[in-house]
């Protein structure tokens, strides 16, 4: 069977799940300017990440890299780059390269336009006029193809790996069987299960796909240990431990079921975007919800599917994210949070598969346009970009 | 009426997740496998909705197994029907302060 959505062809070919026009500030000390516009402004969401400035160059670049990236993904729309004026980040750059999409871009500089008040008037003409612009275009028939969703699990409980995963999962195998592409990540989450998932690598776990994933998650590990401390507290967090995850091996091995069963084709860097690639992907990236969220919108997802078990909230500004429920007394609970019960497979009342093939059905239509429930309460503003090195 | 419910995801695991609100010391609980085979087991001290109890007698020392993989160690001896969790078992990653 073919499945198709409806969704915004962007000049570059690319198809959105959103209309957005996206307020990005190249710096942290530009958010006050960013939140002033998106307040007036219909129709925008703004990036108030918390870097930009004062950090070694590889993490200035990836700053940099990553607010383009967001600019160029489908659902933006058009964007407006809200400059300081004196930061680190390459902020020509990100407009350069949003330009070269073909969508419309703008750029305001704070200091050059005379202040705060006079950057907020210019932003919001701009943003107005990029608003009107865009607002017009109409949905159009995409294939399922050519979507890329990504997935992640937080809040998670015990429920997650035995029932809100498993749905992912499933929902996994068939977009990759569709010819879909699908991104997973949380680094920190494939200890004491990366075995699992380097068998599972194009080439084996001796190729160069298995290798890197042994890679990647031995550098996080080490990342974390090197402070000296047991890790236990802050992964599993407290919530998971008051959920029954008694160790990080115990919440990876329940993580990594959302990824399904297909084989795992490469690993993206956080700052790699997934044009032209298909079939499952992991991006390199931590378990915390704000950095890896931002991650795979950046990376091109037009859509997330989120595991949780002990009830997580928050989306991300320009990515729906559709909350898959793991436990039954969080549903009950949380229902005007959570857009899926996995729990009734917990409780024995559907199979895996039965939820699976709801939760896709719930995929296509918010595919269409059809608001997450965090969309509906605007729940998305946290945000954040995963740096390697010191604020200096 | 609820089921007094835990479930063991591997034929590895010796431990189950109980899902069931109201486990207490003394209560029965059927454990059930992947298959759909029942063992009745009485729980020897209370536990929490998701959390885990022991199917076997697990001696300090050994790994605990859930998933068909370990999940860390045992660190003192478990008895089957025992709570499992951070005051009894260790994580064997991410351990900084063992470097």
């Amino acid at each position: 069977m073919a499945y198709t959505f409806q969704g915004y062809r962007r000049p570059d070919g690319k198809i959105g799940a959103r209309n957005l026009v996206a307020v990005i500030p190249s710096v942290i000390c530009a958010n006050d300017v960013g939140q002033a516009i998106c307040r007036q402004v219909q129709g925008t969401i703004g990036y108030f990440h918390h870097q930009g400035c004062c950090q070694l160059p590889l993490d200035l670049k990836r700053v940099t890299d990553t607010l383009s990236n967001l600019g160029q993904s489908a659902n933006v729309g058009a964007a407006l780059i809200v400059s300081l004026g004196c930061e680190g980040t390459d902020h020509e750059r990100i407009v350069e390269e949003i330009r070269a999409t073909g969508k419309p871009v703008d750029i305001i500089r704070i200091q050059e336009l005379g202040g705060t008040s006079r950057a907020i008037q210019a932003g919001i003409d701009a943003a107005q006029r990029m608003v009107q612009e865009i607002s017009g275009l109409q949905r159009e028939t995409a294939d399922i193809s050519e979507l890329t969703m990504s997935i992640k699990c937080g809040a998670s409980d015990t429920t997650s790996g035995m029932a809100s995963n498993c749905v992912i999962g499933y929902v996994a195998d068939k977009l990759v069987d569709l010819g879909a592409t699908v991104i997973f990540g949380e680094t920190t989450e494939f200890l004491g299960g990366e075995h699992i998932l380097a068998r599972r690598a194009v080439g084996g776990e001796t190729g160069p796909v298995g290798q890197c994933i042994y890679r990647i998650v031995d550098e996080m590990e080490k990342r974390a240990m090197a402070i000296g401390e047991d890790m236990r507290g802050g992964q599993p967090t407290p919530g998971n431990i008051a959920g029954g995850l008694s160790s990080i091996e115990e919440k990876s091995l329940g993580a990594i079921v959302k990824s399904g069963h297909r084989p795992i084709q490469g690993v993206l860097e956080y700052c790699d975007r997934a044009d032209g690639k298909k079939g499952l992907w992991i991006k390199d990236s931590p378990g915390r919800e704000p950095e890896i969220l931002t991650g795979m919108a950046a990376t091109g997802a037009q859509v997330m599917m989120f595991s949780t078990g002990r009830g997580a909230p928050q989306g991300f500004p320009s990515m729906p994210v559709i909350k898959i429920c793991g436990n039954p007394n969080t549903y009950e609970r949380m229902q005007h949070d959570m857009d899926l019960n996995a729990g009734r497979i917990i409780t024995g009342e559907k199979t895996i598969e039965e939820v699976g093939e709801e939760a896709f059905a719930l995929l296509l239509e918010v595919l269409n346009g059809r608001m997450t429930k965090n969309e509906a309460l605007g729940y998305y503003g946290s945000m954040d970009i995963f740096c390697l090195g010191p604020v200096i | 009426m609820e089921n007094k419910l835990a479930l063991r995801v591997d034929d590895l695991d010796n431990v189950a997740t109980v899902f069931a609100n109201g486990i207490t010391a003394g209560t029965e609980i059927d454990v059930r496998d992947k298959k759909g085979n029942t063992e009745r087991i009485t729980v020897l001290a209370d536990i929490p909705y998701g959390h885990k109890i022991a199917v076997t007698d697990i001696s300090a020392g050994s790994h605990i197994m859930k998933y068909g993989e370990s999940i860390g160690e045992a660190e003192y001896d478990i008895r089957r029907g025992d709570y499992v969790h951070v005051h009894n078992m260790k994580a064997l990653r991410g351990r900084g302060d063992l470097e």
